[in-house]
C-alpha cells in the first residue's frame, strides 16, 4: 500500500488541478513546478474545465499488475482544451465508438484498488461529451 | 405531531442525479435461477461500471447539483458548502468516510462536515434532514446531502431482481435563490427488523413478506399522513408525490391509499427503468419531477428505510431547474447499454477470481 | 581525450535460457569478448542492465558479475536507462577510456527475464513509462506505442500493413543470425492476420522479451591493434534526454530525444547520414522503427514507413537496418538489446555478418532507445582496417 503516495496527488487525481505559468501563461497538467514552456518557476495552481478531445487511443488486452480485473479497458491521449495532453483511460464508451477527435470530458472513476483490503485509488478517466451523447441518441 | 421548521427558510438551490450505463433485463434474473418461473417485480435496473462505486456516483451527482446551483445562485462555489453528506447502504470503505472522497472532488474548503450516513434506503433523507437543519439553523449557508447506492443482492435471491444503482445530490441553501422551498418536515421510526445486513455480510438479509404491511406501508403512511395532517394539507394540495419505490406496485398502493392519483405517483416512478436504488430511490424520484416541475407545485416526498423509518418532506417549487450543459434524470435514464447475465455478474464481482 | 576502438565482442543466443541465471549470461558474453580480444584482465565492467531488481531481486550487478567472473577487486558499477542501458554501459566505458581513466573495459548488456510471469515483466517494463501519470492509468508500454502507432497512422495516412515490411525485413535477416530468437522468416499475410495485442499493434509489430548478454571490449585505439587485426573505432557515441512521459513531449510523433542524440554524433564523428552504410535501430515495436528513421534524418517527417515500404531497408537497400534481427526478431531482452546493437554493427564492420553481410560497410550506427523515447543513445562505429 503506498498510501502517501497517492495521497500527494489528490488534488490533481480527483479534478485535474494543475498549474498555470505566471510569465507566458502556459497551462500545465500535470503539474511540473518548471513552466514546459519558457522554464519560468510556475506553481500557480490551475483548475482545468476538464474538456478536450481524443488525440489517440488503444486498447489494453494484457493488463499490468492491479489493472488484470479491468481489462480489456480503453487508454487515450487526451488533448485538453487549454492546451495540455494527458494520458488517461476512456470510460463509459464502446471501442468502436471511439475516433481521434472525439469531444470527452472528465470523470472522476476508480482507477484500481490494491486489493480487497487496500485503498481505492480514485482519479480522472474521461468519457464522451455528455451532450454529444445525447444528440447522439437522440439522433 | 408538530411539524418540523427550520428557524430561517431553507431551499435546494441545486440538485443532480445519477444512474451508470449498464443496463440488466430483470427477466434474465429469473431465467437463470427459477427457469423463467419468477414474473420479475422491475423491467431493468442499472449496474455500476467496474470502476463506479458510491463514491464516483456520488461525485457525479454532486457536479451536477453544483452546475445547477451556478446557473440560479449568482458566485455559488463549492468553497461555501459547509457539509458533503452522504447517505448509502454500500459506502465503499467500511471505516472511511465518502463525504471526504466527494468533498475534495468537488474542491470545497476543508473547514466543512463530512460524516456518511446509514440508515439503509433513507440514509439520503436522513442526510437531507440535516442538511435543512444546519443551514436553517444558521450554522452553514450551503450543505450538500447525497442518497446514492449500488445495491447488493444475493445471487437469486429477491433482492437481485431489483437491486440497482444510482441516487441524486440537493444542495441546501438560504431561500434568495432557491428552486424550491422546504416547507416542512417530519421523520418517523421504529425499531422494525424487516431487512439488514450484518457487519461483514456481503449480501442483506430480508423478511420476507414482512418487508411489507409492518415495515414499508406502515412507515411511510405514518410520516406522511403526520406531515399532511401538521400542514393542514391534502393530497388535493400536490401536484406530485415521491415515495421510495423498492419496486413498482408498493409506491403505486401506498400513494393511492394515502390518497393520490396515478398521475400524481407516476413522474417520480423510475423503478422499472433502473431498479431500487436504495438510499437514492426517493430522492432519484425527487429529482425527475423537478426536471419538470413549474413553480407554485407542490411535492410530496417521503422516503422509506429499513430498520425502520420514514421522512416525509412537503416542497414548493419556486423557479423552474436550468438543464443547460447538465444531464436532466431522464437522459441519464435513458443512457443505457444492456448487458446479460454474465457480463452483470462480473461486474458485480460475483466471480471468484483468487 | 583519447580515441576509443572496440577490441572484442561477445554475445549470447537470445531466447528463454531456463538453465542460466543472470550472472550466467553475463559471464558467457563477458568470457567471450574477453576471448574475442585476448584479455585476461579488464580494469573495468560496466554493466547495462534495467529489470534485475524488479525480476530476480537482484541489484548490485557490478560487484556480483566481477566477483563471478573471476574479477574481483576491479571497478564494476550497474547501469541503468530503461531499454537504453546497453548503449548506457557503453557511454559509461567509452568516458572512462577517452578520459584516460581506464585502459581495457569490459561493457556488458544482460538481462534475465523468463524467470517471472509474462504479466509481470508487463508491468516491470511500465516503470520506464512515468508511474504517476502513465503507468497509474493502467498504461502498458505496448499501449504507449499503440497510442503513437494509431495517431502516426491518422496523421501521415498510413495504412496497418503498410509496416510489415519492417518486421518481414527483420525476420529474413534473423533467419542467418545463430544468435537470433526467432529465426524465421514470416510472411504479409501473417502479418495481417497476427493476434492483436493493443490495436493497431499485433504480435508481429512486437519485439519479444527475452534472456540474453552480450559484451564488448574497449581499448584506447592507440593500442587496439595489440589486441585485435580488426579494432572498431567509436567515432561517436552520443546520449540525449526527452520527456518521460510521451504526454509531455513537444510532438508525441517526433523524437526529439532521437534527433539531438542523432545530431550530436554526426557532429562528433563529422559525418551525416548520407554517410551510414548500416543502421541498427530500435525497433521495439514496428512505429519506432518509423519514428526512429525519420529522427535520425534517413526519412522526412511522416516517411519513415515509407522507407519499408519501398523496400530501403533491406540489406542491399538504400539503409539497410536491423541487419541481424533485430530487435523484433534476434530478441529485445531489454537492457541487453544496446550491446546486442554494438556487437551486430561491430560485426558488420569486421566483415563477420556471414550471409548477411552488408556491402563494403565502413560506417554503421546504432541507436538505443530507453523507453518510450526519453533516453536515447546513437553510436557511430567504424571499421579501422
Amino acid at each position: 500500500m503506498e498510501v502517501a503516495r497517492f495521497w500527494r496527488t489528490t488534488e490533481q487525481r480527483y479534478r485535474l488541478v494543475g498549474e498555470v505559468c505566471p510569465r507566458c501563461h502556459t497551462k500545465i497538467f500535470p503539474p511540473r513546478d518548471v513552466c514546459p514552456a519558457c522554464e519560468a518557476e510556475a506553481k500557480t495552481l490551475y483548475q482545468f474545465s476538464g474538456k478536450g478531445e481524443v488525440y489517440s487511443f488503444t486498447t489494453i488486452h494484457s493488463a499490468p499488475r492491479g489493472f488484470e480485473k479491468y481489462a480489456p479497458y480503453m487508454v487515450a491521449l487526451v488533448r485538453l482544451e487549454e492546451g495540455p495532453l494527458v494520458t488517461a483511460q476512456l470510460t463509459d464508451v464502446d471501442e468502436s465508438e471511439v475516433y481521434i477527435g472525439m469531444p470527452v470530458e472528465m470523470v472522476t472513476r476508480v482507477l484500481r484498488e490494491d486489493d480487497k483490503r487496500g485503498m481505492i485509488v480514485y482519479g480522472y478517466k474521461f468519457r464522451p461529451v455528455r451532450q454529444a451523447e445525447a444528440e447522439r441518441q437522440l439522433a | 405531531m408538530e411539524v418540523m421548521k427550520p428557524v430561517r427558510p431553507v431551499g435546494i438551490v441545486g440538485y443532480g442525479a445519477y444512474v451508470p450505463r449498464y443496463r440488466l433485463i430483470v427477466e434474465e434474473v429469473s431465467q437463470v435461477w427459477t427457469g423463467g418461473n419468477v414474473v420479475p417485480p422491475v423491467r431493468e435496473k442499472a449496474v455500476p461500471g467496474l470502476d463506479e462505486d458510491v463514491a464516483t456516483m456520488s461525485i457525479e451527482a454532486a457536479r451536477n447539483a453544483v452546475a445547477r446551483a451556478q446557473r440560479v445562485c449568482p458566485g455559488f462555489s463549492p468553497q461555501q458548502l459547509r457539509a458533503v453528506w452522504v447517505g448509502s447502504e454500500s459506502h465503499p470503505y467500511a471505516v472511511k468516510p465518502t463525504g471526504t472522497i466527494v468533498a475534495e472532488a468537488l474542491g470545497t474548503s476543508p473547514y466543512i462536515q463530512a460524516g456518511d450516513w446509514q440508515f439503509a434506503c433513507k440514509a439520503g433523507t436522513e442526510a437531507l434532514q440535516a442538511a435543512i437543519g444546519f443551514v436553517g439553523s444558521g450554522m452553514a449557508d450551503y450543505a450538500l446531502a447525497i442518497g446514492m447506492d449500488a445495491a447488493q443482492g444475493r445471487p437469486g435471491d429477491a433482492l437481485e431482481y431489483t437491486a440497482g444503482a444510482g441516487g441524486a445530490a440537493f444542495i441546501l441553501g438560504p431561500l434568495d435563490f432557491a428552486l424550491v422551498e422546504i416547507e416542512g418536515s417530519i421523520s418517523y421510526v421504529t425499531d422494525t427488523p424487516d431487512f439488514w445486513r450484518r457487519q461483514y455480510e456481503k449480501f442483506p438479509e430480508h423478511a420476507g413478506r414482512f418487508t411489507g404491511e409492518p415495515a414499508y406501508f406502515h412507515h411511510i403512511s405514518s410520516a406522511a399522513t403526520a406531515l399532511m395532517e401538521a400542514m393542514k394539507l391534502t393530497p388535493a394540495d400536490f401536484t406530485y408525490a415521491v415515495f421510495h419505490q423498492p419496486n413498482v406496485k408498493f409506491p403505486l398502493k401506498v400513494g393511492e391509499e394515502l390518497g393520490f392519483r396515478r398521475e400524481q405517483l407516476k413522474p417520480a416512478l423510475l423503478v422499472n427503468e433502473i431498479g431500487n436504488t436504495y438510499a437514492g430511490s426517493a430522492l432519484i424520484g425527487l429529482t425527475a419531477v423537478l426536471d419538470v416541475a413549474q413553480p407554485g407545485e407542490r411535492i410530496l416526498l417521503t422516503s422509506f428505510g429499513s430498520g425502520a423509518g420514514s421522512d416525509a418532506f412537503c416542497l414548493q417549487v419556486r423557479a423552474p431547474a436550468p438543464h443547460d450543459g447538465v444531464w436532466t434524470t431522464r437522459q441519464y435514464v435513458q443512457r443505457r447499454r444492456p448487458i446479460n447475465y454474465a457480463q452483470y455478474s462480473r461486474l458485480k464481482g460475483n466471480y471468484k477470481l483468487n | 581525450m583519447r580515441d576509443v576502438s572496440i577490441i572484442g565482442i561477445g554475445q549470447t543466443k537470445v531466447g528463454e535460457h531456463w538453465d542460466k541465471s543472470l550472472r550466467e549470461l553475463a559471464f558467457q558474453a563477458l568470457e567471450a569478448a574477453m576471448h574475442d580480444a585476448q584479455v585476461e584482465r579488464v580494469d573495468a565492467l560496466y554493466v547495462g542492465n534495467m529489470l534485475s531488481g524488479e525480476l530476480t531481486g537482484q541489484e548490485h550487478l557490478g560487484a556480483l558479475v566481477a566477483d563471478f567472473a573471476g574479477l574481483r577487486g576491479i571497478e564494476a558499477m550497474k547501469i541503468e536507462a530503461a531499454c537504453g542501458s546497453g548503449a548506457a554501459a557503453l557511454r559509461v566505458g567509452y568516458i572512462a577510456v577517452a578520459g584516460g581513466l581506464c585502459d581495457i573495459v569490459a561493457c556488458i548488456g544482460v538481462e534475465k527475464m523468463t524467470d517471472k510471469q509474462g504479466d509481470i515483466a508487463t508491468s516491470s517494463l511500465a516503470t520506464a513509462a512515468d508511474a504517476d501519470y502513465e503507468a497509474l492509468h493502467g498504461l502498458s508500454f505496448v499501449g504507449i506505442n499503440a497510442l503513437l502507432m494509431r495517431r502516426y497512422m491518422h496523421e501521415h495516412g498510413y495504412r496497418k500493413e503498410d509496416f510489415a515490411n519492417f518486421a518481414i525485413n527483420a525476420h529474413a535477416n534473423a533467419t542467418r543470425n545463430p544468435y537470433a530468437m526467432f529465426p524465421h522468416p514470416i510472411t504479409a499475410q501473417q502479418f495481417a492476420e497476427a493476434k492483436p495485442v493493443a490495436d493497431p499493434i499485433n504480435l508481429l509489430d512486437s519485439s519479444p522479451i527475452a534472456d540474453g548478454a552480450a559484451c564488448v571490449i574497449l581499448a584506447p585505439t592507440s593500442i587496439a591493434r595489440e589486441f585485435t587485426d580488426k579494432p572498431v573505432r567509436v567515432r561517436a557515441i552520443t546520449v540525449a534526454t526527452d520527456t518521460v512521459a510521451v504526454h509531455d513531449r513537444r510532438d508525441p510523433l517526433y523524437l526529439e530525444g532521437a534527433a539531438i542524440s542523432a545530431q550530436k554524433a554526426y557532429a562528433m564523428a563529422g559525418v551525416g547520414p548520407a554517410d551510414i552504410d548500416l543502421f541498427e535501430l530500435h525497433d521495439a515495436f514496428t512505429i519506432m522503427s518509423a519514428l526512429s528513421l525519420e529522427a535520425a534524418g534517413f526519412a522526412q517527417r511522416g516517411k519513415g514507413v515509407a522507407l519499408a515500404l519501398d523496400n530501403a531497408i533491406s540489406l542491399d537497400g538504400h539503409i539497410p537496418i536491423t541487419t541481424m534481427g533485430g530487435l523484433k526478431a534476434r530478441g529485445h531482452p531489454v537492457g541487453a538489446t544496446g550491446m546486442y546493437q554494438i556487437v551486430e554493427v561491430a560485426m558488420q564492420l569486421r566483415g563477420e555478418a556471414g550471409p548477411n553481410q552488408v556491402r563494403n560497410a565502413r560506417l554503421g550506427m546504432a541507436q538505443n532507445i530507453g523507453g518510450s523515447g526519453a533516453t536515447v543513445i546513437t553510436t557511430i562505429l567504424e571499421a579501422d582496417q
